[in-house]
């Protein structure tokens, strides 16, 4: 029973070293891209794996709590991607255009053609 | 209001679903069972009424009804899907250290299309979180059946060869639990 306890102990403490060094690499992403759209990228995937790993660590050194942070886990997962989702989707419309010049874009089109129709909609 | 008009439609024209209730209810349960891990008397009637209460006001916007999870077949399609995804997640990871450790910063981005063949809203919500945790994408809108996508090292064009590349994994198990 105590080689057990020590043995995931350590599995924990490892799990959070490689989490904080996920979440640092996606602090420096937020750092080194060009433009938001870049920055959401590093910034959502590093930071969710990051954090998904040092709770995993957490719930391993504590396993009366590993309920709970599995339910955090789950709620991380969802929650992470969908808010990085709005914040996108919310800039683009606000304005903010990606930033390098050459850029492929099927985007613009259809935002434009929603706005058209939602006007026509509106006069009427 | 302005930009989603359907979405504010639909709360006019909402009906009242018993089995939306009940599924709402059971999963708020849960959660409360998870956090609580107690089964004392007391909490468990306070989970109970603080989960009625809770269920009744946020069914409207509930949407994952549809799939019938108690299914044996189902729930290996979702294990499945699991695997796949902790492991795209992963790579994920390690994708964006290579872009960001290496000194000329290799980024190529660029914003393409395609269209999905799910139809329910709750598989199209999962496909695109799951699009956003992989390798150099990230989800910017869905309308209708196209999926908005900012891909970080854009190698081609064509809405069917990003289809491939981008969502074909992830969407033949989704096909398959929700079609």
């Amino acid at each position: 029973m105590e080689i057990i306890h020590e043995i995931l102990k350590y599995i924990g403490l490892a799990f959070i070293l490689i989490g904080s060094i996920f979440l640092f690499l996606g602090a420096l992403g937020i750092y080194r891209m060009p433009d938001l759209y870049n920055r959401l990228q590093a910034g959502t995937k590093a930071s969710t794996l990051g954090a998904m790993s040092v709770i995993l660590g957490v719930g391993l050194l504590q396993p009366f709590w590993l309920i709970k942070l599995i339910i955090i886990i789950i709620f991380i997962g969802f929650a992470n991607p969908l808010s990085s989702h709005a914040l996108a989707r919310a800039s683009y419309r606000a304005g903010i255009k990606p930033c390098c010049e050459k850029e492929i874009d099927f985007y613009g089109k259809a935002v434009e053609k929603q706005l058209k129709k939602i006007k026509k909609n509106y006069k009427t | 209001m302005f930009f989603c008009p359907e979405i504010f439609k639909s709360m006019h024209t909402y009906k009242f679903s018993l089995k939306k209730f009940i599924y709402s209810f059971v999963i708020v349960l849960l959660i409360w069972y998870g956090f609580t891990t107690s089964f004392e008397p007391t909490e468990l009637i306070t989970g109970i009424l603080i989960s009625l209460i809770i269920a009744y006001i946020s069914v409207k916007n509930f949407n994952c009804c549809d799939p019938i999870l108690m299914m044996p077949s189902h729930i290996l399609h979702f294990i499945k899907y699991f695997f796949v995804f902790i492991g795209a997640l992963i790579k994920a990871n390690l994708d964006v250290a290579h872009r960001v450790l290496s000194p000329e910063l290799p980024i190529n981005p660029g914003i393409v299309t395609f269209k999905t063949k799910l139809t329910n809203e709750f598989a199209k919500m999962i496909l695109a979180n799951s699009i956003t945790l992989t390798p150099g994408t990230l989800t910017i809108d869905i309308i209708k059946n196209n999926f908005y996508v900012h891909w970080i090292d854009v190698t081609t064009e064509d809405p069917e060869k990003v289809y491939k590349e981008i969502a074909e994994p992830f969407e033949k198990i989704l096909l398959k639990i929700y079609n």
